[in-house]
């Protein structure tokens, strides 16, 4: 199974609830390491978005994220493993699962296998 | 002849459901069809041919029969043909009951995943694990048909495309999972317990614990979360009069409890303490086995009763185990010993839209005595009394303070 793990801030992060919280680049080796991460990256804030959408033909553009949300993206992971218990295990060794949240994602399957 | 194979549908139904989600490698609604077909073909051929010596091998032999043909009809399906071809390449029919693999616990798992809503949960459990139609536990949950079908068509979808293991989590999740099974078993009780007309949910629940107890005979929580389900279960005839009124414990009628069941969930719940891993569930029992062993509610062994609550507060803390707490000191030790705790609980904020904190005040105070303290006790608990059956009770102690 393939997944996106959405690497999102909280909006309530009170300091110290990541203390004893994993290390990211120990995370990232681990992952890599083991096959498991496919890619991944930190992405900028939700203020340098830019939201593209088309109507009647025409680009339309929109400072800032698509939607109202406090909680903001901070990155992605594309991982790959058994099941989603596996999938849930790799997330919550991820440093943003203590400071921040994790949303996985399955993907659609690339073919009919 | 129909009753014996609406008892064997009773039993086997998620026998099979969970053999045949395996053998489909992981459709579900396949399987459910297919054990569907089965039962529908024995109930036209066995009253003629008589009822099989090995009903369960007979019942999964034909659904995977049928699972074989669906698949094959279907071309779009061809690819779970193989799967399941590359599985089973010659299914060799089921020769004898004992043979058929056991996964309802892998089933239980799946379905009381956490990644699901509790909502979602509850319903995949009953879908596939009793055999409730989709219509029966609509209505079980006062819901419309069509809300309680969607809900449990996301819950499928969710299971096959978040890759949900149809497995019993490895020892290590086990402390965290086990809990979540049993409280999806113990909320199916408790929904049929509030209410006479789903009796039938307390019954699967029971049903499903036993599995559960039997397939894992060595988590002493099952036997205690069963236990408990029988002793409370057990008093069922005695909890409303004639009028659909609620009769308090001391108030019920002690020859209308199931004396069998009562000895059966107390002697469960010993057995299971004795293993010195008490749990939430054990000690409940336990409170409830010192209920309904006593032979008049004035020999109850209310000292006993505080102990357990206190371990109780002491594992699983809660304001409405405090509140039970100061009950239990009330009848063991007066009034006078409990108000006070009733007190700090009120104060504490967390109970206050609570009914029974104030019912239960209310309960100290007259027995204290102090009867227009209690007036104002009672009324404020009739404000926030949830049932008619609850206003009625206490309308009544109001009247007779």
């Amino acid at each position: 199974m393939k997944y996106l793990m959405l690497v999102c801030t909280d909006p309530d992060y009170k300091p110290g609830q990541d203390d004893g919280a994993p290390d990211v680049e120990d995370w990232v080796t681990e992952m890599d390491g083991k096959g498991i991460r496919l890619m991944g990256n930190r992405t900028r804030p939700a203020s340098d978005a830019t939201t593209v959408r088309v109507r009647n033909r025409e680009v339309l553009l929109t400072d800032g994220p698509y939607a109202e949300t406090k909680d903001q993206i901070a990155g992605f992971d594309i991982i790959e493993c058994a099941d989603l218990d596996e999938a849930i295990d790799i997330a919550s060794k991820h440093p943003m699962a203590w400071a921040g949240m994790i949303e996985l994602r399955p993907f659609w399957p690339d073919d009919q296998d | 002849m129909r009753d014996r194979i609406a008892g064997i549908y009773a039993d086997g139904w998620s026998r099979i459901v969970a053999t045949m989600i395996r053998f489909t490698g992981g459709d579900w609604d396949l399987a459910e069809e297919c054990t569907q077909d089965a039962f529908a073909q024995a109930l036209q051929m066995w009253p003629e041919s008589g009822i099989p010596d090995q009903p369960l091998a007979w019942l999964t032999t034909t659904a995977r029969h049928r699972a074989i043909d669906r698949m094959r009809r279907a071309s779009t399906e061809a690819t779970k043909l193989r799967k399941a071809a590359a599985m089973n390449p010659e299914p060799s029919p089921y020769l004898s009951d004992s043979e058929i693999p056991d996964e309802r616990l892998e089933l239980m798992f799946t379905c009381c995943h956490p990644s699901l809503s509790l909502e979602a949960q509850v319903a995949l459990t009953l879908r596939s694990l009793t055999g409730m139609s989709t219509a029966e536990i609509a209505r079980a949950f006062l819901v419309p048909e069509r809300t309680m079908g969607q809900r449990i068509f996301r819950a499928k979808q969710k299971v096959a495309h978040a890759g949900i293991p149809f497995r019993v989590p490895p020892a290590h999740l086990l402390p965290d999972r086990l809990p979540a099974v049993l409280h999806v078993l113990y909320l199916l009780f408790n929904e049929g317990y509030g209410d006479p007309q789903k009796a039938r949910l307390c019954q699967e629940a029971i049903r499903l614990a036993r599995v559960v107890t039997a397939l894992m005979p060595d988590e002493p929580e099952t036997h205690g979360m069963l236990a408990l389900m029988l002793l409370h279960d057990a008093r069922r005839p005695a909890r409303v009069n004639a009028d659909g009124d609620m009769v308090t414990l001391a108030e019920q009628d002690r020859s209308l409890w199931d004396q069998a069941q009562i000895a059966e969930g107390a002697a469960i719940c010993e057995r299971a303490l004795r293993r010195r891993r008490a749990g939430p569930f054990q000690l409940q029992a336990a409170i409830a086995a010192c209920h309904a062993t006593a032979p008049v509610a004035a020999q109850t062994d209310w000292p006993q009763i505080v102990g357990l609550y206190t371990q109780l507060a002491r594992i699983a803390p809660s304001p409405i185990v405090d509140l039970n707490r100061a009950v239990a000191i009330g009848m063991a030790d007066g009034p006078e010993a409990a108000l006070p705790l009733v007190d700090a609980i009120a104060q504490a904020g967390q109970l206050n839209d609570y009914y029974l904190l104030h019912a239960t005040r209310a309960d100290l105070l007259r027995r204290a005595g102090r009867t227009q303290e209690a007036a104002d006790g009672y009324r404020a608990a009739l404000d926030l009394a949830p049932t008619d059956a609850e206003r009625r009770f206490l309308r009544n102690r109001l009247r007779h303070r």
